[in-house]
């Protein structure tokens, strides 16, 4: 009895004591698309399917770049299937990257967290839930998805392709000491605020800039907290990094080594 | 003070207390030979060392690097799950 007492007397903010969500958040995920006809609908349903689960407030904006594939015609049919309160269209005429796209799609977000994620199913919505149980949990600014760290890992790499990303990920640790274990990631939270400050810092492009952002962060005095996260290579579709993804990467690490 | 600069000062201060320790007689500071003779070939074995550290971290890590098959699986079923709900749910693929 004595338990209950105490536990109806505390503070309205204080959360409850499996730190879900407080009622008044609301989780805005950033879903930049070019050419994910096949996968788009998957990961909104996958989506939509966790936050109903956990009862979370969200919204899903997709930001389409004049896909070739026709990803905008099926983005427009989820809207209408989900209601245009919880998928909002905010496309572009023609592929302008990636970092542009979270700007663009930011300045729709009526959340106050922002989720950002890739929308080929290599980041699985089944983690949301435990991001938003780890930013509670610290009450981090940002909380990081890690492929690198206790149950986190990787599905349909080769020993070549993990050789390469451990390797890089070591010498990343070693010259920026960044606070995170995964720099290459996108799969995170953030605060709305939080985000929008290190996008305005953050000047590289393409995946380099996903380092920035948390090389900044640490730079701001951001809390950064971590979730491990399993990386399952897409499926369907092809990646639009490739190639010379290596040198820019090394580009970017010496560019953030000497600059930051 | 950017890391680069953080990783020169560094080196820099490693490397000219070793200077100023083998280079000691010129300089006065008398060193037992035996001392001096480990010294002076120091910074190619903490090269090694470093180097070998290095190459045992990365193999261990890429040996021990989870492979989320458990991941995949529940993936797929779920894109079969997710295909028929939409598809129920009037989604033209
Ligand atoms: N809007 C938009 N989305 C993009 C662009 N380039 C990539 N994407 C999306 O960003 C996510 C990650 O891209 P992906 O090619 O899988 O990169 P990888 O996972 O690093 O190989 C996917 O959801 C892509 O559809 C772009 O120029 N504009
Ligand atoms: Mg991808």
């Amino acid at each position: 009895m004595a338990s209950t007492e105490a536990s109806r007397s505390l503070p309205k903010s204080r959360r409850d004591p499996e730190g879900r969500a407080l009622r008044q958040d609301k989780f805005s995920v950033l879903l930049p698309t070019y050419n994910e006809r096949e996968n788009l609908p998957l990961i909104v349903w996958l989506l939509v399917k966790s936050f109903t689960e956990s009862v979370i407030n969200y919204e899903i904006i997709i930001i389409d770049d004049g896909s070739p594939d026709g990803t905008r015609e099926v983005a427009e049919q989820l809207e209408k299937i989900y209601g245009s309160d919880k998928i909002l269209l905010r496309p572009r005429e023609k592929k302008l990257g990636l970092g542009t796209a979270y700007i663009h799609g930011m300045k729709h977000a009526t959340g106050n967290y922002i989720i950002i994620m890739d929308a080929d199913l290599s980041h699985h919505p089944k983690f949301i839930p435990e991001f938003i149980r780890k930013q509670k949990e610290g009450n981090f600014d940002i909380v990081s998805g890690t492929r690198y760290r206790g149950n986190g890992g990787v599905y349909g790499w080769d020993l070549k392709r993990k050789i390469i990303s451990r390797g890089a990920n070591f010498i990343t640790q070693i010259l920026l000491r960044p606070g995170a274990s995964d720099l290459t990631g996108s799969f995170r939270l953030y605060r709305k605020e939080v985000l929008q400050k290190l996008i305005e810092k953050c000047v590289s492009k393409g995946y380099v800039f996903q380092m920035e952002m948390i090389v900044r962060a640490r730079q701001l005095n951001y809390t950064i907290g971590e979730v491990p996260i399993s990386f399952v290579d897409r499926v369907y579709g092809e990646s639009k990094l490739g190639g010379n993804e290596i040198i820019s990467f090394l580009k970017g690490l010496l560019t953030l080594f000497a600059t930051t | 003070m950017t890391k680069l600069a953080q990783w020169l000062w560094g080196l820099a201060l490693l490397g000219s207390t070793w200077a100023a320790l083998t280079m000691g007689p010129t300089l006065g500071l008398e060193l037992p030979l035996t001392c001096r003779e480990v010294l002076w070939p120091l910074p190619a074995y903490l090269l090694v060392t470093v180097g070998c550290f290095a190459l045992g971290t990365v193999g261990y890590r890429v040996a021990t690097f989870n492979d989320c098959e458990g991941a995949a699986l529940e993936l797929q079923t779920q894109i079969q799950e997710a295909r028929a709900d939409l598809a129920r749910k009037g989604l033209r693929f």
